[in-house]
């Protein structure tokens, strides 16, 4: 698939040039997200203790055993300090100080079907751009052949509001449904796998979250199934002070493929809202998981008030042979992004890899990068980061890469490029490597490159006005990784590349 | 079409005086070249008029068919169908070159006020130009200008000018580099846009070009003036002689 290249699809091209120049101009220096949705809330008393993790417990209407993992989680986190080893500077969080519940007031009759959501809730996605409703047909997508089909699971604050396609995803034997109705519905296998890949102990954030998640998606993809569709979950912060907890948990069996679509938006905020979720997917022998993420949180103001706090916690095990997982991510938004997706390639012969453009306008700050695990023979990773930073944004890629002493005749390749727009901005590349075996081989490429006057100059010469002429040359620096996400994630986040980038030049 | 009096312009970094006095008016329809020696001026007048940053005009007017080409940004002067081939165009690292061609053509048609290309008709005008120009379908997928040779480098300016269709035309030093064969297809594509509407402006060192581009009128440029003017003639005289007698008689 290509996506920049209007020689191969010339259609798509049109349309995304449209739609971002239209969307760069109409919006103004706006974050397009920033509106909220007037409904009324149901939160939750502010702060936590172990009456609000059982509090929340019983609003998911959870099992004892749920409970207990949770307290445990939360009885651990007590114990844990905040870590402090990335180049992020930001106030002290008061946890004291936040929501960890909160969902619409008509969700309380729960909804049987998508008819019963709340329509105001129905008209937020809307105005998202996410269709909920049947018929997410995305026409012409891929020329001949069937039309793609998305499955949306979408969160809404605490609570997902609807999954479509249920049924049919039911007859392939696919599970697709929020967690806490996963750990209603399908106890054996949740309790099999949640925390298994990021266990309860394993971070600050990650044993928060496993105190208090509230939803997010559950995906069980058994043997031998090519999952029909691409599933995706959009996620959206929209009450105040409101964190959010999501955790998704993902199994992909023996044989089995899935490519799962994940996008988040926020509202505006002049306080600064926390998010701490965790991903856990679980690959078995020759499975396939493709994982896609466009994270388009608020990024705060140029003054730096206000944005997300993203501090999330992503992990593949490759547990099988020849089992095989890719991370894409396109990190425009949040104020702070702390985000390592990672792969264990514990099965031999498994593979992982990581594609990221990472990008940090005005006051934003990055922290991002991934971690390449090899426990098994003959595993391969791939690494391929693209940061891109601009105003006063730091923007740094940190990525280990592990060679066990048993992971023989292993490959890693890691390229990191980093793109400065302006005098003001930083760009920093920590690589991790560690390599415990004779037989494996790990290289590494970094270059750190400037957005040179002479091409926008050329851009302009040729009639581009000079917004078109960065996003154009942005573009072309963050091909490589577009190139590797599902053509409709491609081009919503072709266009927030260059939304993301308003008013760096000039 | 093309007005120019009495340019003044200074290089900002060096706080120097480039261009001392510029008059040239170029006809619609026709086609005037500029020689002189190194550091005459010729680029900085080329890039003076496409809008390059870092020169100031300190004195004089440019306009283009009556508008003032001085005081609109870059891609407004490209809009109001004004072309410079660079002499070293730029690379583009992951930008296809076909996509670069579209975004530049439909900017245009978008700032005109006309309806966008569609892609269907876009595909047939870009391979029936690039045919012309010997650029094949691999060279329009590449990168623009990325691990391009000096030719195709130069022949890909001329098939942006195709595509674009300005009605002013510079073109700086577009035969340097170029080997004969290069240089006849490239004055082919010049000759084949030479048309009533639209004129050119072309900068080299070398009479050579003029021999395939046959200019209506011939400037001399040195020390920031244009210090003589004449037919085709002048440019075999300069061949034949170099410029040191004419810069003998204009002082």
């Amino acid at each position: 698939m290509t996506v920049l290249d209007g020689g191969l699809q010339p259609e798509m091209r049109a349309g995304v040039d449209r739609e971002t120049i239209e969307t760069v101009q109409a919006m103004a220096g706006k974050y397009k997200y920033g509106w909220e949705t007037d409904i009324e809330m149901d939160f939750a008393p502010k702060g936590l203790n172990e009456d609000i993790v059982r509090l929340i417990s019983d609003k998911n209407g959870e099992p004892a055993w749920m409970l207990e993992w949770r307290l445990a989680a939360y009885r651990r986190w007590l114990r844990m300090e905040e870590p402090r080893w990335a180049m992020l500077k930001y106030p002290e969080i008061d946890y004291q100080d936040q929501f960890y519940h909160a969902k619409p007031k008509s969700m309380a009759g729960k909804p049987k079907s998508l008819d019963e959501v709340d329509p105001k809730l129905l008209a937020t996605y809307a105005r998202l751009g996410i269709p909920l409703k049947e018929q997410m047909v995305l026409a012409g997508v891929e020329g001949a052949g069937e039309p793609r089909r998305v499955a949306v699971d979408a969160v809404f604050d605490s609570v997902s509001v609807g999954t479509t396609f249920k049924a049919e995803l039911a007859k392939a034997g696919v599970i697709f449904c929020a967690i806490s109705e996963a750990v209603r519905d399908h106890p054996e296998l949740v309790r099999k796998y949640l925390g298994s890949v990021v266990p309860q102990t394993d971070n600050f954030f990650a044993t928060l979250n496993s105190a208090v998640f509230t939803d997010g998606s559950f995906v069980f993809i058994p043997a031998g199934v090519r999952c029909p569709m691409e599933l995706s979950t959009y996620f959206r912060i929209n009450a105040e002070n409101t964190g959010q907890f999501e955790r998704t948990l993902i199994i992909a069996e023996k044989g089995s493929y899935v490519s799962y679509l994940e996008g988040c938006t926020a509202p505006k905020r002049d306080t600064h809202q926390l998010h701490a979720a965790v991903v856990e997917i679980v690959i078995l022998d020759d499975a396939e998981v493709k994982y896609s993420t466009v994270q388009n949180w608020y990024p705060g103001d140029e003054m730096g008030r206000g944005g997300i706090y993203n501090f999330v916690t992503k992990r593949a095990d490759c547990r099988g042979a020849r089992s095989k997982v890719m991370w894409t991510q396109v990190e425009t938004g949040s104020a702070i992004t702390w985000k390592y997706p990672s792969c264990i390639l514990r099965g031999d012969d498994s593979q992982g890899e990581f594609y990221s453009i990472a990008i940090a306008n005005n006051a934003q700050q990055a922290d991002t990068g991934t971690k390449m695990v090899h426990l098994g023979k003959n595993t391969k990773s791939r690494i391929v980061s693209k940061g891109i930073s601009a105003g006063r944004a730091q923007n740094t890629y940190r990525g280990l890469v592990s060679m066990h002493p048993k992971a023989t005749n292993s490959r890693n390749y890691t390229q990191c490029d980093s793109l400065l727009i302006g005098q003001g901005c930083g760009a920093h590349t920590v690589p991790y490597i560690e390599v415990r075996n004779n037989s494996s081989r790990v290289e590494h490429e970094a270059t750190t490159s400037k957005v040179d006057d002479e091409q926008l100059f050329y851009c302009r010469s040729r009639g581009m006005d000079e917004e078109e002429a960065v996003a154009l040359v942005v573009n072309g620096f963050v091909k490589d990784v577009l190139q590797t996400l599902p053509m409709e994630f491609a081009m919503e986040a072709q266009a927030l590349v260059a939304i993301s980038l308003e008013g760096s030049v000039g | 079409m093309l007005e120019i009096q009495n340019l003044h312009v200074r290089l900002e970094a060096e706080d120097k005086p480039i261009l001392k006095g510029v008059d040239l008016n170029v006809a619609a329809g026709t086609v005037h070249a500029i020689m002189g020696p190194n550091g005459s001026g010729k680029s900085t007048l080329s890039y003076v008029l496409a809008g390059r940053d870092g020169y100031e005009v300190t004195d004089g007017t440019a306009t283009l068919d009556g508008a003032d080409l001085l005081a609109m940004e870059p891609e407004e002067r490209a809009a109001a169908g004004l072309f410079l081939a660079f002499q070293y165009p730029v690379e583009i690292p992951g930008v296809g070159n076909m996509t670069f061609l579209r975004t530049a053509v439909n900017a245009q048609r978008k700032a005109r006020g006309q309806e966008e290309m569609s892609a269907g008709e876009f595909l047939k005008v870009v391979r029936d130009r690039a045919g012309k120009l010997r650029i094949d379908a691999d060279m329009l997928k590449r990168a623009v200008n990325v691990g391009f040779s000096g030719g195709e480098k130069k022949r890909n300016e001329i098939l942006q000018m195709a595509m674009l269709e300005p009605k002013m035309c510079i073109l700086d030093e577009t035969d340097s580099g170029l080997d004969v064969d290069a240089m006849r297809l490239v004055s082919d594509g010049v000759n084949a846009l030479r048309d009533a509407g639209r004129a050119f402006l072309v900068i080299t060192h070398y009479q050579r070009l003029l021999d395939h581009i046959r200019p209506d009128v011939v400037h001399i440029m040195a020390d920031g003036r244009i210090v003589k003017s004449g037919g085709p003639d002048l440019a075999l005289e300069v061949e034949r002689n170099g410029y040191a007698d004419i810069l003998a008689e204009a002082l």
